[in-house]
């Protein structure tokens, strides 16, 4: 009994004997970074480049106090802990993702500024934490997002479910908004930039410069935060941060007509080395065979190694390039991946995405209008369900009785239906519904508007341009064309992983529409000056005039006879008091 | 601060730029620069070279650059808000880098373009500035102690204008031209379709390209940069309110940040922290039963959703008013002792 215990206590003093260097070791609090760059050839000839940073921080910022912050950067984990945010999604886009021709984005978001967030529920007051975020925020990224308040913040109770860890899903913690008239450049790229581990110095980062960023058809960064599972037993939660960055170079402007692409081309820059902070950093480059043929993409210099993985339910291979391998740099210093075509690509075989929409106004003059969404399923045989979120400012004042919903020539009842009204200068409209959309078919959902006249104070200082409508939210689970095995996240492409995947027969995306430009009854803004200008002319002129020939009195003057004797005299003569000559 | 909207201002904007770039050239960092554009050039969809605002004909000098942070944009350069940055009045939730922190030992340096008048500076085509008002705003921030010396830099027409009514001490302001005159804008691109620079602030720049952190350059080289001959508007300036002689005043001392550096050639040991705050952390709670990710969809529980039932305000307003009014007529015909059948 003894003897046990003595051995007992020997092993129990040996493992805690190297010293406090190896708890240390266990209790850090690990971050790894991991970087990645997708290109993808778009069947119109363009390109699209796709890169995510992630960083992973094994911590829970809202338990503990954590002071020290090494990859994480310091701006965001402050941010997290001090407001109580659970997820926090901000997106800054340039441009318009044209779905029907590009085909399925990996992460799409709308034109503008969007900002959504799930606040913990420990938090009492939603909203005041909602708008001290969004200014912190603006401060951060140089962005305007001070402008949101109540007039454009939403509470939606379908659409946007936390894509983190989450136990309850009570919407009154969630808040939307999106600024349609939120321009995006430069200034919102530099710090953007400055919240990576390694600025826009080593890695992949150096390929963002904003000269050719913002030479492009789309162009969107982003910044996710949320709680995810630390590994696959998933009893404790990491923090992830995942910045994506989304830029479609032009066919005719930036590819100057060619199909051919190749880094240099893109970015006017090569990659030269990695960060050395990153524990991953890989290109990927989508030559997935097109109708099953054999390859028609070929890249240079020679990747590393394939993988092949199915991506939105579909089938796709990738030439991958690890930066990390020694033997990538061995050759040359830089890294230009160049994308050929092997042959001339027809140019009638583009494939059409399974779920697409487009949004227009209709109507003429500016009284009423008519806001029409067409969402198309293309797919042949199987039907699946659509959340539709559209936010219609207040000076829309929308007819929800003339909400009409039509299917292949039939009405098509939504299964359900959440209706807010807007409240003048207070609140915007709020329609979501979940429309089962047939196979095969085109769904045309159409609302009737009216439009208010502003206070003269409240139009922006150019009127005439129009005001925005926020881009509708399309969320759906399209049926794959093959079943997606679960991955383990950490071994899979990041940008597999963004959407939690719950089973294998479908796979959740969320598409946007387009943002509308809409003209309001826009009032004279000289009209005052002139009504003053032409009301004080006619006063002057005509009642003047009119005055003056009332009330003048005429009389005669003596025709003065000069002459400096004749003036002495009269002097002489008023000092005698005499009446003068 | 830039205060024109509008692409036909683009000059406005580039003005205000390459003030920026100099002055972040000579060592003030961003932390330190309150950068006001009214509208954006760069990003805008009428600019041939998309993030590029050029300053030179023939795109020499891309004054935008790759690093700039600008602080309000686009509608929010309005008078309130320029005022507010200058007095400290601002809400208590502005960002860090939307104030001006500044204190009794700091130098101002504010520079403005767009377009102005006798008395008054136009903000956005919609709102104005006059000279009362940023005379009383610079008392203020006197009164608080916000600035120790101040260089106001006016680039409109009529400029002169502006700095007439100034009445607080330590303020030396420069101006592009004299009350009754305009200033006129330097070169057009043919490229880009408009005019890129005014006058002064060209040959300003031009000047400011010489500087270098440690240069001796005062005021009074300052003064002489755009004679009539190159200018055509006649630049003005006020030094009456300055308690220094502005040949003693050094132009780094607004336009540039000077640090002193000592250097030394001793190797300092820095103590590695042992066991120090990584033991402090609390430990980490596991939970007891695995976490999970939402459903994106759950169409089952999206449709079973029940609608929230409306929270219950008591009737206010109008509505309390008209009950009151209809008691009132209805005891008014009936009498008071009707009352009883209504208990």
């Amino acid at each position: 009994g003894g003897m046990a215990a003595a051995v007992l206590l020997l092993l129990l003093l040996a493992a805690a004997g190297p010293g406090p260097g190896r708890a240390e070791a266990g209790r850090e609090r690990r971050d790894a970074l991991r970087e990645e760059l997708l290109l993808t050839p778009l069947p119109t000839g363009d390109v699209a480049a796709t890169f995510q940073f992630r960083t992973r921080w094994d911590a829970d910022l809202q338990r503990g106090a954590v002071s020290h912050y090494r990859l994480f950067p310091k701006a965001l984990g402050r941010l997290v802990a001090a407001l109580g945010v659970r997820e926090l999604h901000l997106a800054l886009t340039q441009g318009f993702w044209r779905t029907r021709y590009w085909g399925q984005p990996p992460l799409q978001a709308p034109a503008g500024a969007e900002l959504w967030v799930w606040f913990q529920p420990t938090v009492t007051d939603v909203d005041k934490a909602w708008k001290e975020l969004s200014n912190i925020l603006s401060g951060i990224f140089c962005a305007s997002l001070n402008f949101i308040d109540s007039t454009n913040t939403v509470i939606p109770t379908a659409s946007f479910k936390p894509l983190g860890l989450a136990n309850g899903t009570d919407h009154h913690l969630l808040r939307y908004a999106v600024l349609p008239r939120e321009v995006v450049c430069t200034e919102n790229l530099t710090p953007w930039k400055k919240l990576l581990p390694c600025g826009s110095k080593a890695g992949l980062a150096v390929l963002l410069k904003a000269e050719r960023l913002f030479h492009s058809s789309y162009h969107s960064q982003a910044v996710h935060i949320r709680p995810i599972c630390r590994d696959a037993s998933c009893l404790a939660v990491s923090w992830e941060l995942r910045q994506t960055l989304t830029v479609v170079f032009d066919f005719f402007s930036s590819g100057q007509g060619k199909k051919d692409w190749s880094l240099f081309k893109m970015f006017s820059r090569t990659l030269t080395d990695t960060c050395p902070l990153a524990s991953q950093s890989k290109v990927y480059v989508d030559i997935s065979p097109k109708n099953k043929e054999k390859e028609l993409l070929e890249v240079s210099p020679p990747p590393t190694s394939v993988h092949e993985a199915v991506v939105q339910g579909d089938k796709k291979t990738y030439a991958v390039y690890d930066l990390l391998s020694p033997s990538l740099f061995n050759t040359s210093r830089s890294l230009n991946v160049q994308l050929k075509w092997k042959r001339p690509q027809d140019s009638s075989e583009m494939p059409i995405p399974t779920l697409h929409a487009q949004r227009y106004v209709g109507g003429y003059g500016l009284q009423t209008g008519e806001i029409c969404t067409l969402i198309y399923n293309t797919h042949p045989y199987r039907a699946f369900p659509v959340i539709l979120l559209e936010t219609v400012p207040w000076y829309l004042r929308l007819y929800v009785h003339t909400l009409t919903i039509i299917t292949k020539g039939k009405e098509n009842k939504p299964s359900y239906i959440h209706y807010q009204p807007a409240q003048d200068r207070t609140r915007p409209h709020l329609l979501e519904m979940l429309i089962q959309l047939p196979a095969n078919s085109v769904t045309k959902i159409t609302i009737q508007f009216e439009r208010a006249l502003l206070k003269w104070t409240e139009y922006p200082p150019d009127p005439n341009h129009g005001f925005y409508v926020g881009s509708s939210v399309l969320s759906a689970l399209v049926p794959s064309v093959i079943a997606m095995k679960d991955m383990d996240v950490e071994q899979s492409p990041l940008f597999t992983s963004l959407f939690p995947s719950s089973d294998g027969s479908s796979y959740f995306v969320r598409l946007y529409t387009e943002p509308l430009l809409v003209n309001l009854p826009t009032p004279d803004f000289s009209m005052p000056y002139n009504v003053i200008c032409l009301t004080c002319t006619v006063v002057a002129v005509c009642y003047g005039s009119f005055y003056n020939l009332l009330t003048r009195t005429f009389h005669v003057e003596e025709p003065s006879r000069g002459g400096l004797a004749k003036r002495l005299a009269n002097v002489i003569r008023k000092l005698r008091g005499v009446p003068p000559l | 601060v830039c205060t024109s909207r509008f692409w036909f201002n683009y000059r406005h904007v580039a003005n205000t730029l390459s003030v920026y770039r100099s002055v972040k050239r000579l060592g003030i960092p961003d932390s330190h620069i309150v950068l006001m554009l009214a509208d954006d050039m760069a990003c805008n969809p009428r600019n041939p070279k998309p993030a590029t605002v050029f300053s030179h004909k023939n795109m020499e000098l891309n004054v935008y650059g790759d690093d700039v942070e600008v602080d309000y944009r686009s509608y929010e350069v309005t008078v309130e808000n320029f005022l507010r940055v200058l007095t400290g009045r601002i809400p208590p939730s502005t960002p860090r880098s939307k104030r001006l922190l500044s204190d009794d030992r700091s130098n101002i340096l504010i520079y403005m373009t767009g377009h102005g008048g006798n008395g008054f500076l136009k903000f956005q085509d919609s709102e104005e500035i006059t000279n009362v008002e940023l005379a009383d705003a610079f008392e203020q921030m006197w009164q608080k102690r916000r600035y120790n010396e101040l260089l106001f830099i006016i680039d409109t027409c009529q400029g002169a204008s502006m700095y007439e009514r100034f009445y607080s001490p330590n303020i030396m302001a420069l101006a592009s031209s004299q009350v009754g005159e305009d200033s006129l804008s330097h070169q057009p691109d043919l490229g880009i379709g408009v005019h890129l620079m005014d006058r002064y602030t060209f040959y300003v720049l031009e000047f400011l390209e010489e500087i270098h952190p440690a240069s001796q350059t005062n005021m009074n080289d300052l003064f002489q940069v755009c004679p009539k001959s190159l200018c055509v508007s006649t630049p003005g300036h006020r030094t009456d309110l300055f308690q220094r002689d502005p040949q003693k005043v050094l132009i780094t001392d607004f336009f540039g940040s000077v640090r002193k550096v000592e250097i030394t050639s001793e190797t300092l040991s820095l103590q590695r922290d042992v066991a120090g705050s990584e033991s402090k952390l609390p430990e980490e709670e596991l939970a007891t039963e695995p976490l999970k990710y939402a459903e994106q969809l759950p169409v089952a529980q999206i449709i079973h959703q029940k609608p929230k039932q409306k929270d219950w305000h008591p009737p206010g307003g109008f509505i309390l008013g008209l009950w009151a009014l209809i008691i009132m007529v209805f005891f008014k015909t009936y009498g008071i002792k009707h009352m009883k059948h209504v208990f």
